[in-house]
């Protein structure tokens, strides 16, 4: 800044510099200077929004191209014709539908469970004083220290004792249980700053505890449960070590969750393998996550970082 | 408010602590249980060897191999993720210069965060295999296929050992940077402008406005960001398990320690040893986040 200023509000030579002159001088060199700067920040972010945004607009473009057209043209050219063969190859071939769905089901109930359990818990734990009530809260909120790889052997193990693996009500019950750490901590800190007088009032009026919760409680805590919901569908929905992990042996290919079988096609794809079909499943996996971004991206943006400004 | 008290606090905790315990809880103590065993899933006893698994450990390559990715992933992981997302939220809170004396981003900021965000939002699964394609040693892929209409020789990006993990970690930096430019943004628009304009008055310029006031009012963002990211370069276990050359190669050049737990578990069955490198990870991811929140703490500026 200084360097452009002296440059360009430098009196010339044998002028008095008046007070004003000056003045103006310094004012249009700092607009210059602004404009400047400006230009040189769209050009910086320009540049990150094509990187993000290139290698997608790429996979879309190869979903429609065939084999030999991936090879030989440059990477950015146009598709020859536009047919949607190759969907159809991944949706019914590659099963993406069914993946889709399987993944759809899952995180549907899990992340109900994890919700409902989740703040039932928090609820009480935020609210109700009893002996114990400490020892549950860090019990829960200490699981946020652990890292999952650690309890992967034995939690296989565990389930393969309660004949859970390889079924959506394990791999249902572990989403709930690994996000319950992050959904009870945010949410009891969330009915912590609930006004005590509308459960007093309540209580008056003869409401039981249940009924409190349910039609009072609740409703009020909306905009956290929201942030939460939204932290735990994107988390669970996109899951890759412990699906992994739970869903395998006989017939868990028909089982597998989107992430899962998406990156099976690309890890097994040999050299013969339909890249086009590759990049089908991959614009159809990537799509449903652009239509709900478009339409709740304030509230996912919230969510999401609603971790990290707790 | 007594009434029925007690029954409704168990009946609200019961099934929520059943979960919790029999799948959280309960691995995470059989964890430290089995990593003291040479346990291999079919013979019904279990027999002690002490510490056996751990001194086995610190003479394996390849454990040693693991953690030095994670140390240099632990290094610019969140150095190049955190100098970008402040560059690039600087650029889009305070690059528009000022019109009457207030500050402002540059014009189509809001645009720039929707699309930098949008990574963050996809599967890391999903990313590594689109990346696989990107990096792809053949014309098929992004950058070969560009290198190649301008004649440049194909770049190995997965199959050189020199190039793998830099190749991996671009990816996890390319999906990390519009998350934390949100945050940081978020935690920049809470400043208030009469800082800046008070500053900007008395001639500073935009560097020093971005080392003087913007970084140390960021400062307890900046330490979560580093500690997300550090526990994020301890991961790394989607991408490497599905870009890298034969899973965490080539030679083992890619490869991290949730891999290794994995290989063990899956492939040998070795429950005990597999149990003991969880246990190492813990170990090594809470000293980091300690140390991280120790060493960085600061007297944080009160506004």
């Amino acid at each position: 800044m200084t360097n452009l200023r002296t440059d360009v509000s430098a009196p010339p030579p044998g002028t008095v510099p008046y007070p004003g002159r000056r003045h103006a001088a310094t004012a249009s060199g700092s607009k210059r200077e602004i404009k400047l700067f400006s230009g040189f920040a769209h050009v910086a972010l320009a540049v990150w929004g094509i990187l993000v945004i290139a290698p997608l607009i790429w996979v879309v473009l190869a979903s429609f191209k065939s084999n030999t057209e991936i090879f030989t043209h440059a990477p950015f050219s146009l598709p020859s014709k536009l047919s949607f063969e190759t969907y159809k190859t991944a949706w019914t071939e590659a099963h993406i539908g069914r993946y889709f769905f399987n993944s759809v089901f899952v995180v549907a109930l899990s992340t109900t469970g994890t919700m409902v359990f989740g703040s039932m818990a928090a609820y009480v734990l935020a609210r109700y004083k009893f002996i114990g009530n400490r020892f549950i809260y860090y019990l829960f909120v200490s699981g946020l220290a652990f890292p999952v790889f650690m309890a992967i052997v034995p939690l296989f193990l565990i389930l393969q004792n309660l004949n859970l693996l390889n079924t959506y009500t394990g791999l249902i019950l572990v989403y709930i249980a690994y996000s319950l750490p992050f959904t009870v901590f945010f949410m009891t800190a969330f009915f912590k700053t609930l006004p005590e007088q509308v459960a007093e009032a309540a209580i008056v009026d003869g409401a039981s505890h249940t009924r409190l919760f349910f039609q009072v409680m609740l409703p009020m805590a909306k905009s956290g449960l929201v942030s939460i919901t939204i932290f735990n569908v994107v988390g669970q929905w996109n899951q890759y070590l412990l699906p992994v992990a739970i869903m395998q042996g006989q017939g868990a290919d028909q089982k597998w969750v989107l992430t899962q079988g998406i990156a099976n096609i690309s890890v097994s794809a040999g050299y013969q393998a339909n890249w086009a079909a590759l990049f089908a499943a991959l614009t159809l996996s990537i799509l449903p996550m652009i239509l709900v971004y478009a339409f709740f991206q304030r509230q996912i943006q919230s969510g999401l970082t609603a971790g990290a400004t707790k | 408010m007594k009434h029925g008290r007690y029954p409704f606090i168990i009946g609200f905790l019961i099934v929520p602590v059943a979960i919790y315990g029999t799948f959280v809880v309960a691995a995470y103590l059989q964890a430290f249980q089995l990593s003291f065993t040479n346990w291999r899933g079919f013979s019904p006893d279990v027999n002690y060897i002490g510490f056996d698994n751990f001194t086995k450990l610190f003479q394996d390559d390849t454990f040693w191999k693991a953690i030095r990715h994670h140390a240099l992933l632990l290094v610019f992981l969140p150095l190049f993720t955190i100098v970008l997302a402040l560059f690039f939220s600087f650029l889009l809170n305070v690059g528009g210069g000022s019109k009457g004396g207030r500050t402002r981003g540059v014009w189509g900021s809001k645009f720039y965060r929707v699309v930098f965000f949008f990574p963050q939002l996809l599967a890391l699964a999903l990313v590594a295999v689109i990346f696989a394609r990107v990096y792809s040693p053949d014309e098929s892929g992004l950058i070969n296929g560009i290198l190649n209409q301008f004649g440049s020789g194909p770049v190995l990006f997965l199959a050189d050992k020199n190039l793998a993990l830099w190749s991996i970690l671009a990816v996890l930096v390319w999906q990390a940077v519009g998350f934390y430019v949100v945050l940081f943004s978020a935690g920049m628009g809470s400043i208030p402008t009469e800082i800046y304009e008070a500053a900007a008055l008395d001639g500073a310029t935009r560097g020093t406005l971005f080392f003087k006031v913007t970084l140390p009012l960021l400062w307890n963002t900046l330490q979560v960001a580093w500690v997300y990211l550090g526990i994020a370069a301890f991961d790394a276990f989607a991408l490497v398990n599905v870009m890298s050359v034969d899973r965490g190669g080539p030679d083992g050049a890619t490869t991290v320690l949730g891999l290794e737990i994995f290989r063990n578990m899956q492939d040998y069955a070795q429950f005990g040893y597999a149990s003991a490198m969880g246990v190492v990870l813990f170990f090594l991811t809470i000293t980091f986040a300690a140390l991280t929140l120790r060493v960085t703490r600061r007297e944080s500026v009160e506004l």
